[in-house]
């Protein structure tokens, strides 16, 4: 896994900017009142992650994360997108986001969370002598305001999209910040995914069928009779 | 000395040119929302007319009414002199630095806000308020994007951060795409345009900078319609010397000077497109939800901040 002088140059700052570029997504999606708009968002998140995996592949020559990248952008930019984008349509969800926190709150509440979270990659980046090494801050970052948005949400749609941005952020840690993991350790996570995804929309038409709603409050209802 | 004549031709080219900019911005959006544009010239026209107006003053204002278009204007011809527009290093540059900047820019709002109170109207004082709890929220939010800018060069002058930058060429920084947003945010709420607020509204209810102005008339409305129009040409500057810096060179190399001249108008042209392009497609926010804009606005220039110290660039 070296990186040829030439990459170091030109494609150690494109993939640090691919990182800030995953970060300012995910903080819009934090800000995001609109479901459809989260859903692009998401779709974009993808593209950052696709891009990224491709740019270490071409960094650092290593065949199978090509076919990774290829495998992100048909599964997180396009198929899943699309999928819940019908989901939507199917289910007719009304177009707002309903926030447990407000959100100027729960924007201040993520800077806090990132703050936390470089902090806490700080001793790693300090062990590590890796050129990559800021990467696990960011990407620890945007897996922490991932869960922020799964807590601050009660739609299960927008929970649903903060799950998958969680695994987007992880995903980005494992290639971008230690430059690519094995093969099978990625399809393996890349499958939990799509069958956690899976099984979730079967969920919401149940959740539909019996609440008539997408809102996770009326999950706290529930008693055995 | 030639300092010096590139100092005055900077200040005489961005105010005489201001309204042609701010023209160009109408042009476009009339273009893009299919009406037929009056023309990139109308605002010159305007600003003829209303000078050869008489200019009225409203029963029981001060001074500091009639005073307040002038201090306002001046305040922002200045800031056109501290702005490394055609080069850095002009003589104003060491004047103000990025913190007396954003000082002047706010000296200019107390004074337009003050007038606006002055005259004693609900709607103009409504207006007030409104620009101030704006002003108030955006200002953190530029400081922030500014300081990004400025960590990256260690100095907090303006032409010592883009030479700084443009000596950088291409270098990609992460820390100053989240400025560049963050800037972006507060460009577009300190010059009352769209999502914040409409340049181009006549309903009393949702004005904020257009409220402030109801009480004038003649040469004074001429003079805060012009000011607001350098205002805007002066963030674009802004924008364009932090983010795309290539052709700024220092003063005393002046041969580069006609490439810069060049580059320019495209850049300018440029960011009235995608400015037009932003108020045709965003709708306006109500007001209650302009303190979330700028709230995301300060909150990309801390990332900002927070990623240059992570990423190290």
């Amino acid at each position: 896994m070296t990186i040829t002088a030439q990459g170091l140059t030109w494609g150690i700052p494109l993939l640090r900017l691919l990182a800030a570029l995953l970060l300012l997504l995910t903080f819009a999606m934090l800000a995001q009142r609109r479901l459809l708009t989260l859903i692009h968002l998401l779709a974009w998140q993808g593209m950052v992650l696709a891009a990224g995996t491709a740019l270490v592949a071409l960094l650092t020559g290593q065949s199978e994360l090509w076919f990774s990248a290829a495998l992100t952008l048909t599964l997180k930019a396009i198929l899943i997108p699309t999928v819940l984008h019908r989901l939507l349509r199917r289910l007719q969800v009304r177009g707002d986001v309903e926030a447990v926190l407000n959100i100027p709150l729960t924007l201040l509440a993520g800077i806090a969370l990132v703050i936390f979270a470089f902090f806490l990659a700080a001793p790693i980046t300090a062990l590590t002598g890796t050129v990559t090494r800021g990467m696990v801050g960011i990407a620890l970052a945007a897996v922490l305001l991932a869960f922020l948005m799964m807590i601050t949400r009660r739609k299960a749609i927008s929970q649903v999209v903060g799950f998958l941005a969680i695994d987007n952020g992880l995903f980005f840690a494992a290639t971008s910040a230690t430059l690519g993991m094995p093969m099978v350790v990625e399809l393996g996570v890349a499958l939990d995914a799509l069958i956690g995804f899976v099984i979730l929309g079967i969920f919401f038409f149940q959740m539909r069928e019996t609440f008539d709603s997408m809102d996770l409050q009326h999950l706290e209802q529930i008693r055995e009779e | 000395m030639t300092a010096i004549l590139l100092e005055g031709m900077q200040i005489l080219l961005v105010a005489f040119l201001a309204p042609l900019f701010a023209g160009l911005l109408r042009a476009l959006r009339a273009i893009l929302q299919n009406r037929r544009p009056a023309g990139c010239w109308q605002n010159y026209r305007d600003l003829y007319r209303l000078f050869h107006k008489e200019s009225l003053q409203a029963e029981g204002t001060s001074w500091l009414f009639r005073f307040a278009p002038y201090g306002i204007f001046g305040a922002f011809c200045l800031a056109a002199g501290i702005i490394p527009i055609l080069a850095t290093g002009l003589p104003l540059a060491p004047a103000a630095d990025v913190i007396a900047l954003v000082g002047l820019f706010a000296l200019a709002r107390v004074f337009q806000v003050l007038a606006a109170m002055d005259t004693g109207t609900p709607f103009a004082t409504l207006g007030a308020h409104r620009e101030m709890l704006i002003a108030g929220l955006a200002e953190p939010a530029l400081l922030a994007a500014l300081f990004t800018a400025s960590l990256l060069s260690r100095s907090t002058s303006l032409s010592v951060i883009v030479a700084h930058l443009e000596q950088l060429r291409f270098a990609l920084h992460p820390s100053m795409v989240f400025a560049a947003a963050a800037f972006f945010m507060v460009l577009l709420a300190e010059n009352a345009r769209i999502p914040v607020d409409n340049p181009a509204t006549h309903l009393e209810l949702t004005m904020i900078h257009e409220a402030m102005l109801l009480e004038y008339s003649g040469r004074h409305l001429a003079l805060m319609e012009w000011g607001a129009q350098i205002k805007l040409v002066l963030y674009v500057a802004i924008g364009i010397a932090l983010f795309l810096p290539w052709g700024i060179v220092p003063a005393a190399e002046i041969a580069a000077l006609p490439l810069t001249l060049l580059a320019l108008p495209l850049k300018f042209a440029a960011a009235a497109l995608i400015l037009a392009l932003v108020e045709t497609l965003l709708a306006k926010l109500r007001l209650f939800r302009a303190p979330e804009f700028m709230a995301t606005a300060f909150l990309l220039g801390v990332i900002g901040l927070l990623s240059f110290f992570m990423l190290g660039a």
